[in-house]
């Protein structure tokens, strides 16, 4: 029995569909479900409108118009490239079709920019306004809005359907609520494994290990080693103004760091040096003089520390993305983002976005893309299943462990120590950039010993905790996916394996909450799936 | 991480408390909100942008406590700095939202990167 339901007075909802996460996936999908007829409630840890990674970035979505088609079919054969063998072109297509024809529809809502020549430009589009303008989209379709209410864990029927979850109201008193839905989307984020990304403070992972304790795989999760430049100190992962910066050594002396898909590992190679340093001078003084109306929040950072950036020099850091830039996540069944657990869709960076990204990051262009579409299709399908099912009243289970109920005898467990020593396995260059198997199995000893002490004795106490269970799972699964894949491929490099291996042209699953493991996943019925590996 | 809310300015309209996707800010018994878990905060100045009496504070440092005095703060000018950028509510008509040029910013240095490789010599010279 867990503190929470201690609570005499329970919050108790019934609706159609539930989305886990207000950020741009789940709004999408809410507004998708309430369109195709369905009660929606949408749950947010935070305030949806402000929550996630999207709230305080400028997504530019992945648009190609439809005609002429060639157009289209050279976007997507460059990304098929680009992937190295993880990508697929029907999903590439159907996400540039879906973001081409609903993006626009959110002009009611949202002021859509209009260019130097009087053309509207849909693709690009200001985080705070569009999360705004999201918000108020949701709302006009009757969908109800379950603020600063983070879900901890889901429930099953007695067929192992998930039936809804339970959460905290965490600005009313604690108080506990719990959702039956006919179908849930898991819309939660993915994460930077508490890195300072801009956004991602909230986004620990949840929405992987509750699918995982509900039955779902992971796919992807080895593509965690994404980085985003910031002023030092800073959350500022802006990265537009530095694509016409100029780098330092602490000596002063110009580093050879060029504008490019290299820049970053070249970086970060420096920074293993030493500290970096950064002007933007070489900015087109017309940006200069409109940058604080394309991104107003970068020139924040400067002006407050009394810094000019196209005349002092800077230092500056990098901050990882984990999936978050990266790929991995809930391994997606069909195109309607279902996953192997009946009742379940993932949307966004819950989900794994292998398929539209390959093995390189997405980049804002086709993670954008990504969230949008994978919103509406599973807030679709999702509506779909809730209206044909017949009866839902149904004991359910609550599927919650690690974090919530112990294995073993209740401890306190040090959240902020445990946080500490996860973000030292996955933030580090020599860890998570320039991987080695080595260096991969030190981090699963120390990760495993993590997790064992949260799994056996961390009991319902604080969100915190379920939090760190959630990062820990993340890590886990992360580590074991990068020791099993003996290869460099994209976003995944070995310093032991700097080749492609053409056997490992594939993707990667991974899953299992004690037990890890990681298994091949064979795109035909040919093969069946190879264990690789088992960790644990 | 959020330091300072001006309380001559606040209205105790609430909203901040509202927004914060960390949830730092409770309800004071005195009507301002109170900074009650400021080592949440992830500096995203999202209040900052909701508070329309540009009574909030964020400094940029994510990972260390400054102080900061609201004298200094005040005579800044920097109060409602990021709301007024942004063209939020009273500012719609000054400032516009021109988002739309960053993919041409990208272009552009993509453009610029590839001249200076076509025009450099073989070798880094005393670049390193």
């Amino acid at each position: 029995m867990s503190k929470l339901a201690a609570f005499p007075e329970l919050l108790s909802i019934t609706t159609d569909v539930l989305i886990v996460g207000g950020g741009m996936a789940g709004a999408w999908a809410a507004t998708s479900a309430a369109q195709a007829g369905a009660k929606v409630v949408l749950a947010d840890k935070g305030y949806c409108g402000t929550s996630g990674v999207t709230a305080a970035a400028g997504p530019g979505h992945w648009w190609v118009p439809p005609d002429p088609a060639a157009a289209r079919d050279a976007a997507v054969a460059n990304r098929i490239a680009a992937g190295l063998g993880l990508g697929e072109a029907d999903w590439m297509y159907r996400i540039l079709d879906q973001t081409w024809r609903t993006l626009p529809t959110l002009a009611r809502y949202y002021k859509f920019g209009t260019d130097d020549e009087g053309r509207v430009n849909y693709r690009a589009v200001r985080g705070p306004e569009y999360m705004r303008a999201l918000r108020q989209q949701v709302l006009s379709y009757g969908v109800t809005i379950l603020d600063q209410s983070p879900v901890l864990e889901l429930l099953a029927r007695c067929d192992g359907s998930i039936g809804g979850a339970r959460g905290q109201r965490r600005q009313d008193g604690s108080r506990a609520y719990r959702v039956e839905a006919g179908a849930v989307v898991l819309a939660a984020g993915g994460t930077s494994f508490l890195s300072h990304l801009l956004g991602s403070r909230t986004n620990t992972g949840d929405g992987y290990l509750m699918a995982a304790e509900a039955g779902a795989e992971m796919s992807g999760m080895e593509f965690t080693a994404a980085y985003t430049i910031a002023p030092a100190h800073s959350t500022m992962t802006r990265s537009m103004a530095y694509a016409f910066a100029t780098y330092y050594d602490a000596d002063g002396g110009e580093l050879d760091l060029p504008f490019g898909p290299d820049q970053t590992v070249r970086l970060a190679r420096a920074l293993q040096r030493g500290p970096v340093y950064c002007t933007l001078q070489r900015l087109p003084d017309d940006v200069k003089a409109r940058l604080h109306t394309i991104s107003p929040n970068v020139p924040l950072v400067f002006d407050r520390w009394g810094i000019d950036p196209y005349r002092d020099r800077f230092e500056v850091t990098l901050h990882n993305d984990g999936t978050i830039r990266g790929i991995g996540g809930v391994r997606v069944h069909d195109v309607n983002g279902a996953t192997s657990v009946p009742g379940l869709f993932v949307a966004g960076d819950n989900a794994s976005r292998e398929k539209v990204a390959g093995a390189i990051s997405g980049g804002g262009n086709v993670n954008s893309a990504w969230a949008l579409s994978s919103g509406v299709f599973a807030g679709t399908a999702a509506a779909r299943v809730a209206r044909s099912m017949k009866s839902r009243s149904a004991e359910l289970t609550p599927l919650g462990r690690a974090g919530l109920r112990p294995h073993g005898r209740p401890q306190d467990i040090d959240v902020a120590a445990t946080r500490d020593r996860v973000r030292a396995e996955m933030h580090p260059f020599d860890k998570n950039l320039f991987r080695t198997g080595a260096g991969l199995a030190a981090s699963s000893q120390t990760l495993e010993d993590l997790w064992s002490e949260v799994a056996n004795h961390g009991q319902a106490g604080s969100i915190a905790l379920r939090e760190t269970a959630a990062l820990l799972a993340t890590a886990r699964w992360s580590v074991a996916t990068a020791a099993a894949r003996d290869e460099s491929r994209g976003l995944h490099r070995r310093e032991d394996y700097p080749a492609r291996d053409p056997r490992l042209a594939a993707r990667l699953l991974s899953g299992g909450l004690d037990q890890v493991w990681v298994a091949l996943d064979r795109p035909s019925a040919s093969a069946q799936p190879g264990q690789l590996e088992t960790t644990s | 991480m959020i330091e300072l809310i001006v309380a001559e300015r606040c209205t105790d309209c609430g909203a901040c408390i509202e927004v914060c996707p960390a949830n730092v800010l409770d309800p004071g018994t005195d009507g301002l909100p109170v900074l009650a878990r400021v080592e949440d905060c992830q500096t995203c100045f999202m209040c900052e942008l909701y508070c329309r009496a540009d009574a909030i504070y964020v400094a940029p440092d994510c990972d260390r406590r400054v102080s900061v005095s609201r004298e200094d703060v005040l005579a800044s000018g920097r109060l409602g700095q990021y709301r007024r950028h942004s063209g939020w509510d009273e500012w719609a008509e000054h400032f516009p939202n021109e988002q739309w040029l960053m993919e041409t910013v990208f272009r552009r240095a993509g453009e610029a990167a590839a001249q200076s490789r076509a025009e450099r010599p073989e070798g880094l010279g005393g670049k390193k």
